[in-house]
């Protein structure tokens, strides 16, 4: 476990390889991935019971974490390394020929850490209630974590699955949406209004919170909570309020930051906002 | 001429229904998953027998495909069902990304393949499925020609690891293989030996180029016919042989002429012995309304349809 200031450290450090990794290839997506830093880092040293050092993808009596907005790979790659399923050194790799970290999650080079493969939207709440369901049926206690965008609400897969999940009281699934209102083309609600979704997740039967995702006691508290409302039998999902670019100023809320990299003005300027916490890769 | 008997017509669907039950005999990690088709699909005496591991998805076919890649993590193995245009075409993407591209060990288990849906029309009569399957890296596709073929099948694929794509059909057809059968996924069987001409078919067209061969060994000529059940990977070697001694090849299959089987052995054919072929199936088009066999006569694939390829093959040579 890690004292908050030290998950504070951790999340620094995540956000300038998230700026260092996308400026070096210039690819990827930087926005995103700075606003669910705080949430992975979170998630992966102070909540989910796993084995990183001993990876294996079947994840028998581990909690398991899918992501299925895959393009916000640098932040998890990053969280991923910090945790150590594999060396920090490889986060350099991103995105290159022959690398591991491939633009999207991928299991085909064997990355330590990733279970499926994501980036074309909407498949992975999908994914999550599988591994949820086989963990039912092998009497394994853990649970399944479920990271999604909020514009990715807009494929349908998604309220196949939520329908589903609610109907088949899968309660040992916990999904999240980074509700950080934008995506490529400008705001969701512009886009394409995703509406009340504590409404709707509540209407197709589930057990809505809401969480700040840049709090880190709000996160323990609400997540708290989250696995106490599984028991009554139903799936829980959270409406994890975030800010795109979150921490660098002129990235904040900027959706042109959603899949737009730092030039090297742009790069130096971020880094400057950015504590070197636990040194870069 | 080797001689080929059945007792009884009976449908592949049920086949893999019947194969179905006695993997999940065998091997607690079997499960199923339908979208609201368990009769059709034959699940009824797996989901009875076996409740626990029968996922009732709805309709909702994407959501099928993804939760059976999820059950994979942790050991299961997914049968996922529904008719067979549902099961890929309709999911394309999630069987790519989340099956294949993941390299999840899960069974798309699809019934009502091809033309002889028969009634329901081309929105149901999938023709490309083979094509689109076997594009996809690391997918095997198989297509059994009878019920117990469709057993066998369904056994072969609960023990192998990876994912794959298996065709069943709707109506009921000879079932003249033989349980006792050696069934090897990827091994083609070599049913009838010839010397002029080899048949290559898959899935309702074996039985049919079975009894066109004979009608050709009364006018004097020889056919080798030959059952590609793996569409992918491609038994080249047995394909080879047989080529090499005949000279020309029909392939005959109920599926588009593009991406089907015949396509498959043209591939092969082109790179390593380039040999005279004729592909018979059905030419570019979709389907329509119709009773089976008005379907497969109207689109020649019928004993006829085989042994007008099988004249014309046989002048190219």
């Amino acid at each position: 476990m890690k004292t908050i200031s030290e998950l504070q450290d951790i999340a620094s450090q995540v956000r300038r390889d998230i700026i260092r990794m996308t400026a070096q290839v210039q690819s990827g997506h930087p926005g995103g991935s700075l606003g669910c830093a705080d949430f992975l880092t979170a998630l992966y040293f102070n909540v989910m019971n796993i084995a990183p050092n001993k990876f294996k993808m079947s994840g028998e009596n581990e909690d398991l974490f899918f992501l299925s907005n895959g393009h916000i790979s640098p932040v998890f790659y990053s969280v991923l390394a910090h945790r150590g399923y594999f060396s920090k050194s490889e986060l350099s790799t991103f995105r290159k020929m022959e690398s591991r970290l491939q633009g999207h999650p991928s299991i085909s080079h064997h990355l330590p850490g990733v279970r499926v493969a994501s980036g074309s939207l909407g498949q992975g709440l999908s994914v999550s209630i599988g591994a949820a369901l086989t963990k039912k049926l092998n009497g394994d206690k853990s649970l399944v974590y479920c990271l999604c965008g909020d514009g990715e609400l807009q494929e349908g897969q998604n309220w196949e699955a939520i329908m589903f999940a609610a109907a088949k009281n899968v309660n040992n699934l916990i999904a999240v949406v980074d509700a950080n209102g934008l995506q490529i083309d400008g705001a969701t609600k512009d886009v394409c209004d995703l509406g009340d979704l504590r409404a709707k997740f509540e209407a197709f039967g589930w057990q809505v919170l809401e969480m700040d995702g840049h709090n880190f006691e709000n996160i323990f508290a609400v997540l708290n909570e989250a696995k106490e409302k599984l028991t009554t039998g139903k799936p829980v999902f959270i409406v994890m309020k975030t800010e795109m670019g979150r921490g660098i100023d002129f990235m904040v809320n900027n959706y042109k930051y959603h899949g737009t990299t730092t030039n090297p003005e742009q790069t130096e300027l971020a880094l400057s906002q950015l504590n070197e916490t636990l040194g870069d890769y | 001429m080797k001689t080929y008997t059945f007792t009884e017509k009976k449908d592949t669907r049920s086949g893999y229904g019947a194969g179905l039950l006695e993997a999940a005999k065998r091997n607690p990690n079997v499960v199923g998953l339908t979208a609201d088709l368990t009769p059709s699909v034959k699940m009824e005496a797996f989901s009875k027998e076996f409740p626990e591991r029968f996922i009732q998805v709805g309709i909702a076919e994407a959501n099928m495909i993804g939760i059976a890649a999820g059950m994979t993590i942790g050991g299961k193995i997914p049968f996922a069902s529904t008719f067979a245009n549902f099961a890929t075409s309709r999911v394309y993407d999630q069987i790519r990304q989340s099956v294949a591209y993941s390299a999840k060990n899960v069974k798309i288990a699809a019934t009502h393949a091809g033309l002889t849906v028969g009634e329901d029309g081309a929105t149901h009569q999938v023709l490309e499925d083979i094509g689109m399957m076997k594009m996809l890296p690391g997918m095997t596709v198989v297509v059994p020609c009878d019920y117990n073929q469709a057993y066998l099948t369904t056994l072969a694929a609960a023990e192998h690891y990876g994912p794959m794509y298996l065709r069943y059909g709707r109506p009921t057809v000879p079932n003249f293989t033989s349980l006792d059968e050696k069934f090897e996924i990827g091994k083609g069987i070599l049913l009838q030996e010839g010397k002029d001409v080899t048949i290559i078919a898959t899935g309702h067209l074996v039985w049919t180029a079975l009894q066109a061969a004979k009608q050709l060994d009364e006018k004097g000529i020889s056919a080798e016919v030959i059952n590609i059940h793996t569409i992918k990977p491609l038994d080249t070697e047995l394909i080879l042989s047989s080529v090499v001694k005949t000279g020309c090849v029909v392939t005959a299959e109920e599926h588009n002429i593009i991406g089907g089987l015949g396509d498959s052995v043209a591939h092969v054919l082109g790179r390593t012995v380039p040999t005279p072929i004729e592909m018979l199936g059905v030419n570019d088009v979709f389907g329509e309304s119709g009773t089976p066999q008005q379907l497969l006569d109207k689109h020649h694939l019928n004993e006829e349809g085989i042994i007008a390829s099988v004249l014309t093959v046989l002048n190219r040579k």
